[in-house]
């Protein structure tokens, strides 16, 4: 969407990223998605009295990794308490860093060429989390609320970008690159839907050239498409808010999915003062060049990088093998599939499997070797396995490990790539003579038909470029 | 009573058992608590298993620790798993922690058997156990008076013989005022010696735990239990646990002696008489005495009173009715934690509250906490030059002996002043000691306070037993 002529949007991103910690930041509790609710908690989490925090120095490690990434200034930081109620906060302030963050600056590099520069991208806890039950599902009006405390210290990184980004699109293309990076630094998962990655924007219009309008704060956008809708709606609300003689309130909004709107959570003069002062609890932290030197050299390629390095395999690559490298590379496949262009596979098949069958069963990912990989695919290249065959060899190499020619012989589809696909072939030529004598006379459209006939028998199991061996090898 | 040593020596010789030591204690607790209203816990059922276990461990000839059988008291604000632990607020009536701060860890594994918990001002906000929502605890030396705050009740635990040993913490004079006032030895250990892991929170920069006893041998023995590094605490000191019973008779010899004038000026004139008469009794043992002046300390009360309740304001702020304690409950979420908060906090921690929470205000941070810190930088700089000149440093614990119970309640500076020369100690960090040194009126106990830097433990003990031995005290 663009918006009215005239106008521009002016957004900042804060993107609130779960670090993949096995323990939470401040205690020994396990860092783990989906457990029973309260079950990972202890004294420092719940925010006991008498108990104290110490710093997990993984979380420092990949936030660190996060600012190398990001080409941020690594330095001298502290912890500050940020105070404000809230019932799933135990002790009613949060730890973050305020003044003095691990990482400062930097900037972020998106496929479209366009840089957004990164202000800093600094570490804090988690809350817990709280379900309204009864009313509209928030915390007002709401008849109960339960809250579990298994998220309470989970280690987050907020990188806040500055107000550097002019589009939806643009938005959505930062988020969509940082999220690469993340997981490429092995700092996080990526994945929004556990509310893993959080999104807050900063949203306002000028015209262009005009100093900064005011802005207003969109809360918790949990998926790309929210954020590309939200800033949408958002901006030409303040447009049209603008256009027509009133002013836009400085104000924190809600994004309402269903609705497709945004709505005030709270006003400027609402806003709470966050009363930021020292954490007494914790030291100074003073990442030492050998630490960071460390993390540095442990650092992969990233996301830019490996898109490039992908891209040099291909030839004159069309634009749906641009999308499949995109995706292949933002699930970390890149590797596998380089594995395969280097064992003989074809760069387009090796592409098109990562980017379809292997991301469609990301969460098995673990159960397929690359050389499982690679022997499905040589197989398919070389005729023995049909597309269609190839495919479930993978979904059951996924689903359950194990050899691919094995499961090929399981499911008997070596049988078919020989004796019984020239008896099929003879059986269709007698059928068929027309046809046949058409494609003996160089009507290469033929074979199509008789491809389509031998899939149609063989409940499409054949490899189509095998029946075409076959068909040439009588003609 | 007999010295925490002593007992220890005979239980690890089998000349009496801890359930035996335990029993006498109890019998003592039991023949006064009413009367002083010293412990808000007495866990009979915790501390017979814990002085049989000892006994066990004795009669398995294994190596029981320094505090064999020895009976002790906790101040109310540290946790120790099961027992009812209440930091002397009604919000935290009935609650029981989960688990137990890491001196409570070392007392046992030393063969040391807690009796219960002692009240004390709520939070530890005041200067004689009269904030405690569970009434006053009384001077067991005289019962009109006071025994001092915030660990009263900790103080009159061995003052009234119930116990020979006690856990206090001191945020701005907490063990060694009420020390003083109860003939005591108290100590305030350096900033990071002693865990503070499981003790509830007043203000973290400033809260140490500490111990108190009847003598020098004893509350030396008590800190070297507990001191050391621990991993649960990230402002624990990296180094080991200082040795600390082995220099108690090192004596001051060649010691240079700063008297500090900011540190008895404004006291009583009995004390300041004291304070003159233990520098004379250091200067017989050797010391030189120097005369220093410290200007720096009178900014300390001031910065005090804005860094202690900025810190307190946001430590108390987990007491909202939601998890544990109190709940008052109401139409939403907001409406309980004001109403929960509005019952369970009493006066004096709701003013502190109210006046950390103003100095840590947008718009108010750098004139007020800003401002304070800067001050604390100053003074600490301060002490930093005086340890230059001297090697410990010399003045009163509190300005005046017990004073009566209720006489400074209906005014809360007159009550902040009972701390003038023990606060200047918790900002900077450093270690002191208040050790009993004559008598004042009603033949009430004089307590001359000793200060040194950062781990100088080891000298204040020692310097501490010359002054013992000089007030003939053995």
């Amino acid at each position: 969407m663009t918006l009215r002529d005239g106008w521009e949007m002016v957004i900042g991103l804060e993107v609130h990223t779960e670090l993949k910690t096995s323990t939470k930041m401040f205690c020994g509790c396990a860092n783990e998605f989906g457990s029973e609710p309260n079950t990972n908690v202890c004294p420092v989490c719940l925010g006991l009295p008498g108990s104290l925090p110490v710093l997990n120095v993984r979380a420092v490690d990949l936030a660190m990794a996060i600012g190398f990434a990001l080409h941020s200034t690594i330095g001298f930081s502290t912890f500050h308490r940020k105070n404000y109620f809230y019932p799933d906060m135990p002790k009613d302030f949060q730890i973050s860093q305020y003044d003095l963050p691990i990482n400062s600056g930097g900037y972020l590099d998106l496929p479209d060429g366009s840089r957004v520069t990164i202000e800093r991208a600094h570490l804090e806890e988690d809350t817990g989390k709280s379900t309204h039950l009864g009313g509209s599902g928030r915390i007002h009006g709401a008849d109960r609320s339960l809250v579990d405390y298994n998220r309470s210290g989970v280690p987050l990184v907020e990188i806040v970008s500055g107000p550097d980004i002019r589009s939806s699109a643009q938005a959505r293309g930062y988020a969509s690159e940082l999220r690469g990076i993340l997981i490429a630094t092995g700092a996080s998962d990526g994945r929004m839907e556990e509310g893993s990655m959080r999104i807050d924007a900063n949203v306002s219009v000028r015209r262009p050239g005009d100093p900064l309008g005011t802005r207003c704060e969109i809360k918790n956008l949990n998926s790309l498409r929210s954020l590309h809708r939200a800033i949408d709606y958002e901006a030409a609300r303040q447009v049209e808010l603008v256009e027509g003689g009133a002013k836009v309130r400085q104000e924190t909004r809600h994004w309402d999915e269903h609705l497709g709107e945004t709505s005030t959570m709270r006003t400027k003069e609402e806003a709470e003062d966050y009363r930021y002062f020292r954490e007494p609890d914790l030291v100074d932290l003073v990442p030492d060049t050998a630490w960071q030197e460390r993390i540095r050299a442990g650092l992969g390629a990233m996301p830019a990088e490996r898109r490039a390095t992908l891209l040099a395999r291909l030839t004159d690559p069309t634009p749906s093998q641009l999308d499949a490298l995109e995706v292949v590379v933002d699930l970390g496949f890149d590797d596998l599939v380089l594995a395969a262009i280097d064992a003989g596979v074809e760069a387009p098949l090796a592409l098109a499997r990562a980017a379809n069958e292997l991301a469609a069963a990301i969460d098995d990912i673990a159960n397929l070797t690359q050389d499982a990989f690679i022997a499905t695919l040589t197989m398919e290249q070389g005729g023995e396995l049909s597309a269609t065959q190839a495919k479930t060899v993978l979904l059951e190499l996924l689903a359950h490990a194990g050899d691919p020619r094995a499961i090929a012989a399981a499911k008997g589809f070596e049988q078919l790539s020989s004796d019984s696909l020239g008896e099929t072939v003879a059986a269709l030529i007698t059928q068929y003579p027309d046809e046949w004598a058409r494609f003996r006379d160089g009507d290469e459209k033929l074979a199509q038909f008789f491809i389509g006939q031998v899939m149609k028998l063989t409940k499409g199991q054949a490899n189509g470029k095998a029946v075409i061996a076959e068909l040439q090898s009588r003609r | 009573m007999r010295s925490a040593l002593d007992i220890a020596r005979d239980v690890r010789s089998g000349a009496t058992t801890a359930e035996n030591e335990m029993a006498t204690s109890l019998a003592a607790i039991r023949a006064r608590n009413d009367e002083l209203n010293v412990f808000l816990f007495v866990d009979e059922e915790g501390a017979l298993d814990a002085a049989r276990r000892v006994d066990e461990r004795v009669t398995r000839g294994e190596d029981v620790g320094a505090l064999a059988g020895v009976p002790i008291a906790l101040k109310d604000n540290l946790c120790q798993s099961g027992v009812p632990t209440t930091a002397g607020s009604k919000i935290l009536k009935g609650w029981r922690p989960p688990y137990s701060a890491t001196v409570v860890g070392r007392l046992l594994d030393a063969g040391a058997v807690p009796m219960g918990k002692t009240n004390m001002d709520e939070f530890a906000m005041g200067s004689s156990t009269e904030t405690s929502a569970f009434g006053p605890t009384r001077n067991p030396l005289n019962v009109e008076r006071v025994p001092g705050g915030s660990s009263g009740g900790s103080a009159s635990a061995v003052a009234a013989d119930m116990t020979p040993l006690s856990l206090g913490s001191d945020t701005g004079g907490s063990i060694r005022q009420p020390a003083a006032l109860c003939g005591l030895v108290g100590v305030k250990p350096t900033y990071g010696l002693v865990s503070r892991y499981g003790l509830i929170a007043f203000a973290s920069s400033l809260d140490q735990i500490g111990p108190f006893a009847k003598n020098v041998a004893d509350a030396a023995a008590l800190l070297e239990v507990i001191a050391g590094h621990d991993p649960m605490d990230s402002t624990s000191l990296p180094e080991l646990a200082p040795s600390l019973l082995s220099h108690v008779n090192d004596g001051v010899a060649g010691k240079r002696v700063g008297l500090v004038r900011e540190l008895f000026d404004g006291a009583a004139a009995e004390v300041v008489a004291e304070v003159e008469r233990a520098a004379e009794a250091l200067r017989d043992a050797g010391a030189t005495i120097v005369e220093l002046s410290v200007p720096e300390i009178h900014l300390g009360l001031s910065a005090y009173y804005l860094i202690a309740p900025a810190e307190a304001s946001s430590n108390l702020a987990r007491y909202d009715g939601v998890r544990y304690g109190l709940r008052v409950d109401a139409d939403d979420v907001a409406a309980m934690n004001e109403a929960t908060r509005t019952a369970g906090f009493g006066a004096e921690v709701k003013r502190r509250i109210m006046l950390g929470t103003y100095a840590l205000s947008a718009g108010y941070y750098d004139a007020y906490y800003g401002q304070a810190l800067k001050v604390r930088t100053q003074l600490i700089d301060a002490f930093r030059r005086a340890y230059l000149e001297a090697d410990l440093l010399l003045g009163a614990t509190a300005p005046t002996v017990a004073f009566a119970i209720g006489e400074k309640t209906a005014d809360p500076m007159a009550m902040y002043l009972s701390d003038v020369f023990t606060i200047p100690t918790n900002l900077a960090g450093d270690a002191a000691i208040s050790v009993p040194f004559g008598t004042g009126e009603a033949d009430l106990p004089i307590g001359v306070q000793l200060l040194g830097p950062g781990r100088s433990e080891a000298g204040l003990f020692a310097a501490a037993r010359v002054l013992e031995l000089a007030d003939g005290r053995s």
